[in-house]
């Protein structure tokens, strides 16, 4: 089985299959959806989904980094990075489709 | 923010959908993500981040209660990269 990527093309012939919207319409609450999600992470706030996974944000703190090609010592700042948490179900699903 | 609050959202900028099939819609988002990645797949949503598949190899684990060698078969896990946009909005930066 050869690995494919799926886009938001493919998220939209989904909508468009399951309900009987346009193919531009699916695509525009593709987009809602990523929006939703990206504009309450960007605020901060963590979002819960439900049997898919959790998004949340968390604040690391300052460091001292090193170039690894000069040796150089570079600060690097205090920065907000997000992390998934997937759903026990998404986990089994993703351990049971992928097993040898 | 939990599912019903995003379904009730984007319920509210579409009056002429259905909530029932707004329901649909989002759930039929994420049941596709979950599908690919079953299948081995990734999903790369430019600007959001990428679902994709790791390979934990097998490896001899530990009962930590009783010491106890244990063999962990090999698995795969779901894993999540942000994207680019999305990490430089979390910063104020986009």
């Amino acid at each position: 089985m050869s690995e494919q990527t799926l886009t938001r093309m493919d998220l939209r012939d989904a909508v468009y299959q399951e309900v009987g919207l346009s193919r531009n319409e699916s695509a525009q609450l593709v987009e809602s959806v990523i929006e939703h999600i990206s504009d309450t992470l960007a605020k901060g706030e963590q979002v819960k989904v439900s049997s898919f996974g959790t998004f949340s944000v968390r604040e690391k703190g300052p460091r001292i980094g090193r170039n690894p090609k000069t040796g150089e010592e570079v600060p690097i700042h205090p920065r907000k990075v997000l992390t998934f948490r997937p759903s026990h179900l998404m986990k089994e699903r993703v351990a049971a489709g992928n097993k040898a | 923010m939990i599912r019903s609050e995003l379904v009730q959202k984007i319920a509210e900028e579409n009056p002429h959908l259905y909530q029932r099939d707004v329901e649909r819609i989002v759930n039929t988002i994420f049941d596709s993500i979950i599908d690919a990645m079953s299948r081995g797949n990734r999903v790369e949503l430019r600007g959001f981040g990428a679902f994709s598949v790791k390979k934990r190899e097998s490896r001899i684990g530990r009962n930590p209660r009783t010491g106890e060698s244990v063999n962990v078969d090999e698995k795969h896990v779901p894993f999540f990269k942000t994207g680019k946009l999305l990490r430089d909005r979390l910063n104020g930066k986009a």
